[in-house]
Order: structure tokens, then C-alpha cells, then sequence
């Protein structure tokens, strides 16, 4: 067995422990933990509960001694690791002991900072008998014990900790004066008026708040009389918490000649910089920069590290978090993620601010994204904030709904408001009160909600306020999806990690993905998104698997809900012949199609096909398949623009037959209806598409892309105005492209580009900043080329059976078939 | 539980393709049967009870079955449903010597 020893046995050190034991660490690892608190691990953030005696000491454990005994774990509690031998491979502690090691984490956290104060420590004694940091149980300990037989105290930071120390302490009967060296409380999550206001909130407690006042001495020899101000002031005092801020605890690291900058250096494995077996992991390691003081993004580097240490998932790679914080502190709710300040001229910045009642909030909105948000008093929003700053979802037009709810439509509405039976998914009938018994019967993450019930998996417009209810019901405890930024459920990987995975390894089907990727784990909803990656990466190379295919994609037809199948034959530009009118006629006559219908896309629907009659019923239309079906390009919708219209100034017909030969049946993230209407009147709804083309005059054509007229509504966002059909063409396959290699599965353009914004598209595909548009182009050109006609395969059928009936001999619910002639 | 059954031979088992399911007629009953990607083969009600769906033409992986009309998910062992439906039936089914495939339906 390989021998792990982890340096620090706190919250990130233990955390990953339990994340490698997951993966079957204990079968691989010998592993010893040092921890210089002789206890077990506990939760340190909720020290504040124990301090303010909400909570019992035993509560806040995470893991008790007897854990460690039944993992197989040795842990030397109490021992401090004094240096790591790299050479050597041996850690050494302070008593004595040489352990070594095959590989060895560090999870060493951070220590409280304690700014430079005279009369702080005396230079014999260490500290000073009335003078804490706020870090450990010890110190809470202390802290109480002191507190109970002394009057004021001085905290002094007021930051998160510092309010929580103050608050805390005064629940022991002590008078506190909290001293803040900055002008505004928080100022790390919060602007000054937002500041002001929750001075205001933490006054109104009996806690005496002073800003801009920097502490310079503790004044007292014997014991502590007060603190010195740099203004000259004396503040009377008995006890002196310490609460300025935290540094990462480096010292065994750079004392081993590990690198070292403000915290320990890591890449994207959270393997040390250069070292081959040591790792680090939590609030002692500097990750592109960035140093990390909160839970959410300890868990993930702690699952990254477990899947490269045990070899589970080699291709796991942290990328760093964007974090977002919602608490109480010292009784106030506080939310505050990304910037606290607007940052550049164009940066939308919406402030509501009503101090008499304690509420604060603002937002910050950069090229329609949401940057930053700080909510004071009242936290409402959160949810859907959070999950705006998290994923870049699109933002309301009025800004004013970021902060308030404005009543309107069900999904307007706040998550408390709403009645127990109201409906909340509208496709599947999912109330609030059914999202709600799920998740208090133990499913804590969105995922699993919608996976139990249902709900947002119609149309998905209800997907923000089924998440908002999950938030609301698991009262804080909603777990982090991890699933939630994978392209698809069943390998833990996003678009660009997973493409570049199939890429190196040449996985050319979804069986070899699974087996290179997931552990040889297949996962049924997985298949129908790796279907649609790998052909889009391969074209031709791709190596089918039936059974990965929706039925959909099977039979090359739309299944109805009594499980017969509609058949919609390609109308390029909505343009037929009497011909193919006559043929289509034939057929609904001869299979005895029970309904004819005209579609939303300018095409004929036959509805009501068995299955088993699709191969003839193809082979007799004699047309190809109109992709009514599947994932990909669909149709494109035009007017008759300069030919017989009035009005038209362009000739949008010609166009969009044009663009309809050029890309049919592309497959793609979601479906793409796109249209060309000859004038700005609009008669093709260009403006609502995928991809919309607006002739305009003077011979010139707007490009729209990005809008929606389904379940979302959304004006396309203007891409280019350009001179000539054959630019639309370039454009718009390069548009397309950029589409189908970026977007996520199941991603609409209407989500996709206010996501990566218009600008930022704009400049890559028309302005080509970036050097893109050429391999676009390419690959384009390849996907076009490979076109086959997927009707075709009725002469032959790919496998056994394919066409056979699946339909039951039971009488199933019925559509009802109408009058051939209604009257 | 298992005495009393009565198999009935639906089919040859060369065009049932691994990875996907047909349905049959076991008398008056439909099947579905599957043919997972390890060759092992599962049987189960073709109907699914939520809209009539037809079961054969979802999705299987090694586990469960993903009914094409609304998504509801069924554990093709027990046929439990994962997504609040009632269960599917599920059937024992092997090959035989001449290589039908044989399911068994209780008496």
C-alpha cells in the first residue's frame, strides 16, 4: 500500500480524506493525518454558534476520533508537522517523530492575522492574558471563560469575523466596542452605503461601532486597561479580540522549500507547482492567483485532488471558483458575490437603498451579465442572483427585477410567497408543494428535484424558479450540483475538458467515452448529448450506436403521443410544387394519414405514421427529410420578399433556400429554426430566430441571432449588417459553428449568446479578433460536405428491427382523429 | 413466486441488436426486451404506465430504461420507477437452444 500522510486536519485536510475514501482510497492508501488541535475535525465556521452559545461544542464536530479508527486512519491530533523532507520523502514533527510518505497533501489552512499593536505581546509571556484571536475551539474556550468574569471587550477588525466575535461575545453580558480600521464594515463584500447600513443594524444591537479607527497599542500592563487609538483616544477595556483577517498558514511549506507566494502554489490538479507527489488543498494554496477563505470552492479543489490522487478521474481539473456569499452576520442577512463597485464607465449599476429599515441592494451588470450583487436585510433574490453570478444566466430587462419581485407572472414571484398548490412547472403540472415534500424526503440538489419530479424538464422556462423553491425548502442546505456544469450527467466533464478528452483520445463512439471516461459506467441520459458532440466532432469518422440514439433519431421521425410518428418532408424556404403537393396528397391518402397539417415552419406534417410504414411512406414522397425531429438545423422560414410583395427590398426566398441547402440537417446543441424576411415588416419573424436575416435598403441584410418566440420570448441580438447574400451565408455558417462547438447540450441560442454576450461574439466570429474565423469555416465546410440524407436509410435499414412496431396491442390514449373533410 | 410460469418463445434473438429493445407479444402480453451492452437481456411491460408510452423504443443503459414520451426512468432489474410512476413488470427471459428468445410470464 502506498503510504498518504496529510499535514492538517481541519476542514479542507479531512474533507479530502472523505472525498479520497470515496474513490476506494482505503484499499490503496495507508494514510496519516497530523492535525495540531488534539481533537478531530470540526466545522470551523460555526465557532461564531458556540462563541454566542447557539450552538454545543459537541455539535460542531464533523468527524469524531472513533471516524478515523474505523477508516483505517492514524492520526497524530496535537502534533505540529515541524518540516517536509522532499528528498527524503519524510515529514518531521515537533515530537520527534519522522514519518514518511508516498504522497503527501497539505492542507495546512490559514492563521489569524494580527496586525503590528504595542503592548499586544509581552515579550516574555507571548500574548497578553487578556488578548485573543478568534480561530479555534481553544480560543473560543478562552474567549468565553474570559468573558464571563470581565465587562467590555474590544473587537478589534470589522470584518465577517469581527461582527461575529462581537456579537458573540456580547451574548456573555460584555459591553463591546468593535473597531474598524477601514470607513465602511465589511468592506472586502460591501460599498460604503451598503456599509453604513449595516453599521446601523449592528448599533441598533447595543454593539458601539467605530470606523476609520486604527488600534495602535493595548494599553495595560498587568492586565488589559484599554486600547490606543491613532487619534490619541483611550478605549476602556478588559479583554481585546483580535479579529483582522487571516493568512494562510505557509510556514511548513516554505520552510521545505515548497513555492510560496502568498499561499502555496498549485495547478490546475492542486498538485504543488513542480512537485510530483505533494498536493495542497483549501485556504493555505494560491491557485492562479487567487486564494480562496470560503467552503464551496475547499469542496471542489478537495474533489479534484481525490480524483488525481487515486487515479479515478485523471482528467479532473479545478479552474478555479466564482464565490458567492450568504449569511447572517451578527443577525443581519448578508449576501454579496463578485464586484462590490462598478468598474468601468459602461458597468450598469442598480442600488436600492432604504436605511431606516435595514435594506440594501445592488447590482452590478456588465455586457448583460451579472458581475456583482450585495443584498442587505433583505436577501429574497437570492437565488436567482446567485445562480445568474454562477452561470451567466440572462437577465431580465427591467433591472428592477433583479431586486424586487414585481409580482406578474407565477415565475416572478418569490419562493416563500407562493401558495403550496401553485403550479409551478406548467408542462408536467409540478406544484410548489411537490418540490417542496421532495426535497424535505432528502434530495437536496436542483438536479435531483427535477430528476424526482419532473419539473423543468418540458419547456424549461420554470427552471430558475424550480431552483429558487429547492433553495427556499432545503432553508440553506441546498447542495452544490456537481453535475451542473458537466455537458452531460454521467461524465464529469464540461464541453471543452470533454471535447478535448475525445479529441486526444480519439473516442469515436459513446460506448468508448463512457469506458475512457466514466469508469466503463454507461449512463442512458448521457447518450443522446455524446451522440449529438461525437458527430458533430467526427462527421463521418463517427461510429454509430444505435441504441444511444433517442427514437427520434432512429426512425428519422417525430414521435407523437400515441406513439405513432409524424413525418414533415424537407420545404426548402417554405417553397413547394404542385408536384410535391400531389405526392404528399398521394401518401396521406394511401397510409391513411389522419392528419395533414401546415407547421409553424412553413412545412406540410403528416401525422398519425406507424412506424413500421416510415420506410415506405419515405420511399413515396420521393423528398428529403425535413428534420422535424432532431437536434439541428430545422428550417428556415421566409416571406416572398422583392419577388410579389409590395414592400420587400430584398429577395429573402432566394435567401433562405440558399441557407436551408447550405446547412440542412446540421446537428447542433438544440434545434435551429432560423428565417429571412425581405423587409423590416417582418412577415418571417426574423427577429425571434436562432438565426434571423432582416433585408433592409440599399441591398444590405441585418443578421439577428440568439432570439426566441417559444417558451422563452427574445428579440435576436443584432450580429453584423452586412452587403451581400454570400457574407450571410459566411456569417451564418460561422455563426452556427461557433454554436455547435460552444454551446452546451440542450442550450438554445436565446441562452447561449446572452451567455457569451453579443459583443464578445461579434468579435470573434465578424471581427475575427481572436483568429477563429478560418478553422470555423473549415470545419463548417467538412459538416456540410458529409450531408447525407438520413430518409435514405429506409431502403436499407441500419439494424434489425429497426421499423418494427414498439407499440403495445393494449389500447393506448388516443389522439382523437379528426373528419378527413371537416364540414 | 417463480412456480407457476408459463414462457413463451417471442422471437429470434439474432435481431434483437445489442444496445436496443423491441417489443413483443408474449400472448396477450407486450414485452419489451432489451439487449444491454454486456449481452445480458432484460425484460419488461412495454407499456409505461405513466402515458402508454412504448417502453422498447427508450433509452437502456446497464441500469434503466428512459421511457421516449416523457422521460420517466425504470429500473430494468426491479422496474421500479425512479421519477414517481408506478412500476413496470418485469419478466424473466433467456435464449434457448435454437436461439429464440424465451420469456416468462406468470401463470
Amino acid at each position: 500500500m502506498e503510504r498518504l500522510v496529510v499535514i492538517g486536519n481541519g476542514m479542507a485536510g479531512a474533507r479530502t480524506v472523505e472525498e479520497i475514501l470515496d474513490r476506494g482510497g482505503r484499499e490503496r492508501f495507508a494514510i496519516t493525518m497530523f492535525g495540531e488541535e488534539p481533537y478531530g475535525n470540526y466545522n470551523r465556521i460555526l465557532l461564531s454558534n458556540v462563541l454566542s452559545g447557539v450552538e454545543d461544542e459537541a455539535d460542531i464536530f464533523l468527524n469524531s476520533l472513533p471516524w478515523y479508527e474505523e477508516n483505517g486512519i492514524t492520526l497524530r491530533a496535537g502534533v505540529r508537522v515541524e518540516r517536509i523532507d522532499r528528498f527524503a520523502r519524510v515529514v518531521r514533527a515537533a515530537d520527534g517523530t519522522v514519518t514518511p510518505y508516498d504522497k503527501l497533501i497539505i492542507a495546512t489552512g490559514s492563521r489569524p492575522y494580527v496586525p503590528p499593536i504595542d503592548g499586544m505581546h509581552h515579550p516574555r509571556r507571548g500574548y497578553h492574558q487578556g488578548v485573543f484571536t478568534f480561530r479555534t475551539i481553544d480560543d473560543t474556550r478562552a474567549m468565553i471563560r474570559y468573558a464571563r468574569d470581565h465587562e467590555r471587550a474590544v473587537v478589534i477588525g470589522g470584518g465577517l469575523l469581527g461582527l461575529e466575535a462581537a456579537r458573540g461575545l456580547q451574548q456573555h453580558g460584555v459591553q463591546v466596542t468593535l473597531l474598524h480600521s477601514a470607513a465602511t464594515l465589511m468592506n472586502a463584500q460591501l460599498d460604503a452605503q451598503a456599509g453604513a447600513i449595516l453599521r446601523r443594524n449592528v448599533e441598533s444591537l447595543g454593539i458601539t461601532v467605530e470606523v476609520s479607527a486604527r488600534t495602535v497599542a493595548v494599553v495595560g500592563r498587568d492586565r488589559v486597561e484599554g486600547v490606543r487609538l491613532a487619534d490619541g483616544r483611550t478605549i476602556p477595556s478588559d479583554m481585546v479580540v483580535v479579529a483582522a483577517g487571516i493568512r494562510a498558514n505557509v510556514e511548513v511549506a516554505a520552510l521545505s522549500g515548497l513555492p510560496v507566494e502568498r499561499a502555496i502554489l498549485v495547478d490546475d490538479h492542486m498538485r504543488v507547482l513542480d512537485e510530483t507527489d505533494i498536493y495542497a488543498v483549501g485556504e493555505c494554496v494560491q491557485h492562479r492567483g487567487q486564494t480562496y477563505g470560503l467552503v464551496a470552492p475547499l469542496w471542489e479543489q478537495a474533489r479534484v485532488l481525490a480524483d488525481q490522487i487515486t487515479g479515478r478521474d485523471r482528467t479532473a481539473a479545478y479552474h478555479g471558483s466564482r464565490t458567492a456569499t450568504k449569511l447572517k452576520v451578527a443577525g443581519v442577512d448578508v449576501a454579496a458575490m463578485g464586484i462590490t463597485t462598478p468598474e468601468r464607465d459602461d458597468d450598469e449599476f442598480v442600488v436600492y437603498s432604504e436605511p431606516r429599515r435595514g435594506v440594501y441592494k445592488s447590482v452590478i451588470v456588465r455586457d448583460d451579465r451579472l458581475i456583482g450583487a450585495t443584498l442587505l436585510g433583505d436577501v429574497s433574490k437570492v437565488g436567482f442572483l446567485m445562480q445568474a453570478f454562477d452561470r451567466g444566466l440572462p437577465l431580465p430587462e427591467e433591472r428592477v427585477r433583479l431586486l424586487f419581485d414585481l409580482g406578474g407572472p407565477p415565475a416572478e414571484e418569490s419562493a416563500a410567497e407562493l401558495d403550496d398548490g401553485a403550479q409551478v412547472c406548467n408542462c408536467n403540472g409540478v406544484s410548489k408543494g411537490d418540490l417542496v415534500t421532495t426535497v424535505h424526503s432528502g434530495v437536496k440538489t436542483v438536479g435531483g428535484v427535477m430528476d424526482a419530479t419532473r419539473a423543468g424538464k418540458g419547456c424549461g422556462s420554470c427552471k430558475s424558479l424550480v431552483a429558487q423553491i429547492v433553495e427556499w425548502a432545503a432553508g440553506g442546505t441546498v447542495e452544490e450540483d456537481p453535475t451542473a456544469t458537466w455537458y452531460v450527467p454521467g461524465v464529469p466533464m464540461d464541453k471543452p475538458a470533454l471535447m478535448a478528452a475525445i479529441r486526444a483520445q480519439g473516442l469515436k463512439s459513446v460506448s468508448a467515452v463512457f469506458d475512457a471516461l466514466a469508469g466503463g459506467r454507461e449512463d442512458a441520459k448521457s447518450k443522446m448529448g455524446l451522440v449529438s458532440l461525437l458527430r458533430m466532432m467526427w462527421g463521418e469518422e463517427y461510429q454509430d450506436e444505435r441504441g444511444a440514439r433517442f427514437i427520434n433519431d432512429r426512425v428519422h421521425a417525430n414521435i407523437q403521443r400515441d406513439g405513432t410518428f409524424s413525418v414533415v418532408p424537407q420545404m426548402k424556404g417554405g417553397v413547394t410544387t404542385p408536384d410535391q403537393l400531389r405526392r404528399i396528397a398521394d401518401v396521406a391518402d394511401k397510409y391513411q394519414v389522419p392528419m395533414v397539417k401546415v407547421t409553424g415552419g412553413q412545412r406540410i406534417d403528416l401525422l398519425g405514421i406507424r412506424k413500421e410504414d416510415l420506410p415506405r411512406v419515405w420511399a413515396d414522397l420521393d423528398m428529403p427529410s425535413g428534420y422535424a425531429y432532431a437536434k439541428s438545423m430545422r428550417t428556415v422560414k421566409t416571406c416572398v420578399g422583392s419577388e410579389f410583395c409590395r414592400f420587400g427590398v430584398g429577395d429573402s426566398t432566394t435567401l433562405g433556400i440558399a441557407i436551408e441547402s447550405r446547412f440542412q440537417g446540421l446537428e447542433s446543441p438544440a434545434k435551429m429554426k432560423l428565417a429571412v424576411t425581405g423587409c423590416p415588416r417582418n412577415c418571417a419573424e426574423a427577429y425571434v430566430k436562432d438565426l434571423g436575416v432582416v433585408a433592409i435598403d440599399g441591398g444590405r441584410w441585418e443578421i439577428y441571432v440568439g432570439g426566441a418566440a417559444g417558451a422563452h420570448v427574445r428579440k435576436g441580438d443584432l450580429l453584423a449588417t452586412v452587403d451581400s447574400p454570400d457574407e450571410v451565408i459566411t456569417l451564418t455558417g460561422r455563426f452556427l459553428q461557433y454554436y455547435r462547438e460552444n454551446a452546451n447540450w440542450l442550450e438554445r441560442t436565446y441562452a447561449f449568446v446572452p451567455r457569451i454576450g453579443i459583443e464578445t461574439i461579434r468579435s470573434l466570429i465578424v471581427d475575427d479578433s481572436d483568429g477563429l474565423a478560418a478553422g470555423l469555416d473549415e470545419r463548417m465546410a467538412a459538416a456540410v460536405a458529409a450531408y447525407t440524407d438520413p430518409w435514405k436509410e429506409g431502403a436499407a435499414p441500419a439494424t434489425a428491427g429497426q421499423f418494427r412496431t414498439a407499440l403495445p396491442l393494449l389500447p393506448l390514449p388516443v389522439v382523437p382523429v379528426r373528419e378527413r373533410d371537416p364540414a | 413466486m417463480t412456480a407457476h410460469l408459463v414462457e413463451f418463445r417471442v422471437g429470434p434473438a439474432a435481431d434483437l441488436p445489442v444496445g436496443e429493445g423491441r417489443a413483443y407479444a408474449a400472448g396477450a402480453t407486450m414485452v419489451a426486451v432489451f439487449r444491454l451492452r454486456d449481452g445480458s437481456l432484460r425484460a419488461v411491460s412495454a407499456v409505461c404506465p405513466h402515458a402508454g408510452g412504448p417502453i422498447a423504443d427508450g433509452i437502456a443503459d446497464s441500469a434503466v430504461v428512459i421511457c421516449p414520451m416523457h422521460q420517466h426512468v425504470f429500473d430494468l432489474a426491479t422496474g421500479c420507477s425512479k421519477t414517481g410512476q408506478p412500476p413496470l413488470a418485469v419478466y424473466p427471459v433467456r435464449v434457448d437452444d435454437e436461439g429464440e428468445l424465451v420469456v416468462g410470464l406468470p401463470d
